[in-house]
């Protein structure tokens, strides 16, 4: 009896340990980024160019091409992604098909971003002769986003009650004018609180856009979609690896990663809050 | 019952989902302008004949229809016949209120705006009628921009009626439209029925005996996918010409 008591309460030392570890892993990371990074932080920081190599000055273009690219890849996988979902879960039947693009989606899912941005490289970049540019990156980030956004706005199409679908076709409406009118705004919140949180993701990744859209270091900020721009990732990259006087850099490469970090924990508050309050309003 | 009083007609309709024989051999006539009824224990089919006669039943996977089902002496079950233009005519109201979250006006105008009414003088006077005929208007006259989700459930079930009702269909079917309502609501949805018979011919799928013979002219009572005796209401329920049908309503079973 009591070694059962005995087991028992290990057990859950065990459990509640390993959660409490990951909240601890997480509040020490914020805590050394915010440590680190926030003296750096001041106005100038965030409204001025680098300057004498990166030693000083501030990381606006970052800032602006992290949106630019962020923007661009929502542009892009958003009606790719919210149109697919629409069929995989109002149109497609059962079958080899819709297994066979399930698994596709799941596999674009698991590849690594890294090849993403080599795939960008070869097709956008090179083959299409986009250069290295915000058109190109934004188009390799949200391939990386698209199976994302896919999966969240299924599920969202898929919490639409049936009798909603039932009641618009029994009344005479065609599918697709029961699906445009009724099940897609029904589905709205979901899909664009999933597609928010694939905003944090694609603001963040640095693999995809090393080849296809990032630069080193631009004096001016991006006239059209074709121009090169710094983006927040690449540049805390840049800065950890190709500097040549770290001591001076890194307090800027440590308030760059607390921007950035800032960024899509907010762009993930936004997400969460959004849902929330979809629930609230939601009656069904 | 005359032949030519009929609005829907089946023939010999057997239908499957999947390997399993839901209905077999149905031929059956529903009087225009009458109250039809459809009793019978659970599983017995009664539903499943309900939701062919407006194709709603296309909308479940690996189901079939053999056999004819004639509205207006047209099979609507002919390739060439588009299944949103039966369901315009022919009507439905289920089960659950079923209105969509949006406001009691927008249910009920939601039908006829997509079908290309769009003047706001014909909507207001559309709604209004529709809303009166389910005796709902006096109700909710003042809170047309309330969302339809804040009504009791009786009264979601007349908007669903409403809504319906829109779309100046010739058939409404109901499916257990009382079965998830309180009796008063309850009620209120048979004086409905009585009301709408003058304009429309209703074919009501109902659990309860006493509604159904309060409402209806005719009844049909199904047991195991067959329609085991169609007669008049009154003397389906005080002569039942069958053994199953007598045990039926006198509660021996189901």
């Amino acid at each position: 009896m009591k070694r059962r008591y005995l087991k028992q309460h290990l057990f859950l030392l065990t459990v509640r340990g390993s959660a409490l570890l990951i909240a601890l892993a997480i509040c020490g990371f914020f805590i050394f980024i915010f440590v680190r990074g926030y003296g750096v932080i001041s106005w100038e920081f965030i409204t001025e160019a680098p300057r004498d190599m990166m030693t000083k000055g501030g990381i606006m273009p970052a800032i602006i091409g992290t949106l630019y690219l962020t923007l661009g890849a929502l542009a892009v996988a958003l009606p790719l992604g919210v149109l697919a979902a629409v069929y995989l879960s109002e149109y497609a039947k059962e079958g080899r098909l819709l297994r066979f693009i399930r698994v596709g989606i799941r596999c674009l899912a698991g590849v690594p971003s890294v090849v993403f941005g080599l795939f960008g490289l070869g097709l956008f970049v090179v083959r299409f002769g986009f250069g290295s540019s915000i058109l190109a990156g934004s188009l390799t980030l949200g391939f990386l986003i698209l199976p994302t956004i896919i999966g969240a706005s299924e599920e969202a199409l898929k919490a639409v009650p049936r009798t909603f679908r039932e009641a618009s076709l029994g009344l005479g409406v065609s599918k697709w004018q029961t699906t445009t009118r009724i099940v897609m705004p029904n589905a709205l919140p979901g899909i664009l609180t999933g597609s928010i949180l694939s905003i944090g993701r694609a603001a963040g990744e640095t693999a995809p856009i090393m080849f296809t859209a990032a630069a080193f270091f631009t004096a001016s900020l991006p006239k059209s979609i074709f121009d090169e721009v710094m983006a927040l990732p690449y540049h805390i990259y840049v800065l950890a690896t190709a500097g040549t006087r770290i001591a001076e850099t890194r307090p800027i490469q440590y308030g760059t990663v607390l921007v950035l970090v800032g960024l899509v924990f907010g762009i993930n508050i936004i997400a969460i809050l959004l849902r929330s309050r979809a629930r609230k309003t939601k009656r069904w | 019952m005359k032949e030519s009083n009929h609005i829907i007609t089946t023939e010999n309709v057997n239908f499957y989902y999947g390997d399993f024989k839901a209905l077999q051999d149905i031929t059956m006539g529903f009087e225009k302008n009458r109250v039809t009824a459809l009793i019978g224990p659970s599983g017995c089919g009664k539903s499943t004949l309900l939701r062919l006669l407006n194709r709603m039943n296309d909308l479940i996977d690996g189901t079939r229809v053999e056999g004819k089902v004639l509205f207006e002496g047209a099979d609507i079950y002919d390739p060439r016949v588009d299944p949103v233009d039966i369901r315009r005519r022919i009507g439905m109201v289920f089960q659950k209120p079923n209105p969509f979250p949006k406001s009691i006006f927008k249910n009920v105008a939601y039908g006829p705006r997509v079908n290309g009414v769009c003047r706001k003088r014909d909507l207001d006077a559309l709604v209004e009628k529709s809303l009166l005929q389910a005796s709902l208007w006096n109700e909710v006259k003042d809170i047309l921009d309330r969302s339809a989700m804040t009504l009791s459930g009786g009264q979601q079930q007349r908007l669903c009626i409403a809504r319906a009702l829109a779309m100046k269909p010739d058939v409404l079917l109901m499916d257990e439209p009382t079965s998830a309502l309180d009796p008063v609501s309850t009620a209120k949805i048979e004086e409905l029925i009585e009301e709408l018979k003058k304009d429309y011919t209703i074919i009501i799928v109902t659990h309860n005996m006493q509604q159904a013979a309060r409402v209806s002219d005719c009844t049909g009572f199904f047991y195991l996918g067959r329609v085991i005796e169609y007669n008049r209401t009154d003397l389906l329920f005080t002569t039942p010409e069958k053994k199953q049908t007598e045990d039926y309503i006198t509660g021996r079973f189901g």
